[in-house]
């Protein structure tokens, strides 16, 4: 089963577009989503959570249709963006006795232990709060309802790396439950790459890529290299990045596997070194290269440019 | 049960390769013996604060190296079967590759490599 299923989805904006976006989590899975600022994440986000109306193009939550069912799917969904307020003159211990009268689901221990875990004081009003504290009272907001699906868009940008390891850990203990699952998106490529099972990485309101995170991650490499200036790079690789110094090549691949490697030296490329890449030097290094329209991350490209 | 398995950021190796070398490290140095119960993969996660997937794949691979044993159903444990010779020939060969890079780097061949060990051996 899959707790969120969007198939080409689609949505205009005068100066912005989501073209044909595929999305899936299955369950018991964490899936990162990620992209530059104005890719697209909140915009996609918003239609997973039925808040946004999408031109074309299905999304499935929990398996209700999106938007149509979006009152059915919300009883199992934990939602927080940076948008999402709590009532600024009431106390957090307010906010906590209405959600429990609520939500037959409620975990009155577990936000009595959360409340603890993140340090607040549930006799304090929101408006006196720092933001790191606003967003931990609305994520033990949603966490203490054990959702089946938590869908978090952004939820540590702006905190301070204690708060960040906290929220972090807590969410982990979440898929201690195989049958939950959570999307989020982030920034923090460093959160993304520890605590993901999936990531779907978007630009420009396109996916450019969609893998399990071990498998992404492995299939980047950066190798140094002594070649020739007429040395002949494998017509299948897929190149990103190339400097040239003198005889020394770096060059970043995108589909690198050992098959690939031993091509490059039957070739004539002689491998100094192999690195593996951060997601963060992934990252910077495909949202670049699209910008600059020097390479795509799915078309290879020979090393003469 | 915690494993008490500590991760580095800084560190090059990914972090799948960082828990299995842990895991490899207590068979090798016999504080996990042979039959010893490891965590499940979502413990293992939920404890050091890493997705699932990557737990996952760090077990897959000591099951492929023979450190530990998967039953169906019933978690995973370290091998009975010489398993912590394999362990330790995993670390020497790991450690050897290092070696060797970093003999490449410097243009040693091997014949110089190996004078050098058995003159490192001898000094022991």
């Amino acid at each position: 089963m899959n707790a969120i299923e969007c198939r080409g989805i689609t949505k205009r904006y005068p100066d912005f577009a989501l073209e044909q976006l595929d999305l899936t989590l299955a369950q018991g899975t964490v899936l990162g989503f990620v992209g530059p600022n104005g890719a697209g994440k909140s915009t996609t986000i918003r239609i997973i959570m039925g808040l946004v109306h999408q031109d074309s193009g299905s999304a499935t939550v929990l398996g209700h249709a999106m938007p149509e069912q979006q009152v059915a799917a919300k009883w199992n969904i934990g939602f927080v963006s940076e948008d999402m307020r709590l009532y600024g003159h009431r106390t957090i211990g307010f906010h906590v006795d209405f959600l429990r009268s609520i939500f037959p689901s409620w975990d009155d221990n577990y936000a009595q232990s959360l409340m603890k875990r993140f340090e607040l004081n549930p006799a304090q009003k929101v408006k006196g709060l720092s933001h790191g504290q606003r967003v931990k009272a609305a994520l033990l907001t949603v966490f203490a309802r054990r959702p089946q699906l938590l869908v978090l868009d952004e939820p540590t940008t702006g905190l301070d790396p204690v708060a960040r390891k906290v929220i972090m850990e807590e969410l982990m203990k979440v898929m201690e439950d195989d049958t939950r699952s959570v999307l989020f998106s982030s920034h923090n490529t460093l959160e993304v790459e520890q605590m993901c099972d999936h990531i779907v990485f978007i630009n420009q309101g396109k996916v450019v890529a969609n893998d399990d995170k071990e498998t992404f991650l492995d299939s980047w490499r950066r190798l140094r290299m002594v070649a020739a200036d007429d040395y002949p790079l494998p017509s299948n690789a897929q190149m990103v990045d190339c400097q040239r110094s003198g005889s020394q090549l770096v060059m970043t691949l995108s589909n690198y596997d050992a098959a690939l490697e031993q091509q490059i030296r039957d070739s004539g490329g002689e491998i100094r070194q192999v690195e593996r890449l951060t997601l963060e030097e992934i990252f910077v290094l495909s949202v670049e290269s699209q910008r600059d329209g020097k390479a795509s991350l799915s078309m290879p490209r020979g090393i003469a440019a | 049960m915690s494993t008490q398995i500590v991760l580095s950021q800084a560190d090059s190796r990914p972090i799948y390769a960082q828990i299995m070398d842990e895991i490899s490290h207590r068979v090798a140095l016999g504080d996990w013996t042979p039959g010893f119960a490891l965590p499940s993969i979502r413990e293992l996660a939920s404890e050091l604060s890493v997705s699932v997937i990557t737990v996952k794949r760090a077990y897959l691979e000591l099951e492929r190296a023979g450190v530990i044993t998967t039953r169906q159903g019933k978690g995973s444990f370290v091998s009975e079967q010489s398993a912590a010779r394999d362990a330790q020939q995993g670390e020497l060969e790991r450690l050897i590759a290092q070696t060797a890079a970093l003999a490449d780097a410097m243009n040693m061949n091997d014949e110089e490599l190996i004078t050098l060990l058995k003159k490192i051996r001898k000094r022991r």
